[in-house]
């Protein structure tokens, strides 16, 4: 469960840093182009802020008490697998979750 | 028509598959939210204040683990760090509107609504700035409404369903899947095998401060990666 008062502080310190990065430069007419190694360490925050944000969560889940479970982790592999070799987001969803609900149900 | 109407139009129409993705992801937002203790007005703030999936989620993961305020923002803001990039590729397209008009435009700046523009603007390069706000417009219309109604409706679901359904890995299965389709390139693959490898090895770090190591660390090594590739190439 969420701690209110974190959530309160947090939802509008996140919308009003969200907003900043968004105004940032179209806000300010600014056409400056930024210095190169900003621009490709900016191509790869998603994939490194993602993975290192389940990871842990994968392998050593919260619901089963720490203990891997085959379950979530084949399910995430699933997700990983057909994400990568079908390129859509919706797919690899329906396939991993397809997957956590029947290994869940055999040895449920 | 107008050729601002034609513009909306395009946006419109050149952002409607994209609603294939948007409207479940909102959805799944709603339900992961009450489930996660959140109620439905919190929810909905929340959706309508920020109006960024991923780092919706990345806050709601972050703060179900009791991670202090300053860590949750930090990795939320993180993953909306990819819009600065977006901030300036548009800005020299829109400098000349008027400041509420941009103003607005950043609100709205979203994964789909950019897309849509730069790949509009690509066919059409002599679009005035007006036609190519249209263009923009055109693509929010088609998916920031869906976007709110979604994640009232999951919202509203997730109230209904039992806890005892594993949505506890709708989060992970959710953020694996946004990855996945990314990593088309050795640097993106190098930058998210450091982000796990590192994120599992500074697991008992305190404070889920381990993560932001293996982040940073991580996207260093995709640029330096890429640098190194292409100084090889040259």
């Amino acid at each position: 469960m969420i701690d209110k008062s974190t959530f309160w502080i947090v939802m509008p310190a996140l919308a009003a840093g969200t907003y900043a990065i968004r105004f940032s430069f179209l806000g300010t007419l600014g056409a400056r182009p930024l210095p190169g190694w900003l621009t490709r360490s900016l191509r790869y925050t998603a994939v490194a802020v993602l993975p290192a944000l389940v990871a842990p969560g994968v392998l050593w889940p919260a619901a089963t008490g720490g203990e891997t479970d085959p379950a979530r982790l084949s399910a995430a592999l699933v997700t990983l697998a057909v994400g990568v070799a079908t390129r859509s987001t919706m797919a690899a969803i329906l396939a991993g979750g397809g997957t956590l609900f029947a290994l869940l149900a055999l040895t449920g | 028509m107008t050729p601002h109407r034609t513009a909306f139009l395009r946006g419109l129409l050149a952002a409607l598959p994209m609603v294939v993705v948007v409207g479940p992801f909102a959805l799944l937002f709603g339900v992961v939210a009450t489930e996660a203790g959140l109620n439905v007005a919190e929810t909905m703030l929340f959706s309508v204040s920020v109006f960024a999936g991923a780092s919706q989620f990345a806050a709601l993961q972050t703060m179900q683990e009791n991670a202090p305020v300053l860590v949750v923002l930090a990795t939320a803001l993180a993953v909306n760090l990819r819009m600065v990039m977006y901030s300036v590729t548009l800005a020299p397209h829109f400098g000349e509107l008027p400041l509420r008009s941009r103003a607005l435009m950043a609100y709205f700046l979203v994964d789909q609504s950019f897309a849509t523009t730069m790949a509009e603007i690509d066919r059409r390069p002599a679009m005035t700035a007006q036609e190519k706000r249209a263009v923009f417009f055109g693509a929010v219309v088609a998916v920031a409404p869906l976007w709110f109604l979604a994640s009232l409706a999951g919202a509203l679901i997730g109230r209904a369903i039992p806890p005892d359904y594993a949505l506890d890995f709708a989060l992970p299965i959710t953020f694996l899947a946004m990855v996945a389709p990314m990593l088309r390139s050795l640097p993106h693959l190098a930058a998210a095998g450091v982000s796990i490898l590192l994120s599992l090895l500074l697991a008992g770090m305190p404070y889920g401060t381990g993560l932001l190591v293996a982040a940073s660390i991580a996207m260093a090594a995709g640029a330096g990666l890429e640098r190194w590739l292409e100084g090889r190439r040259a």
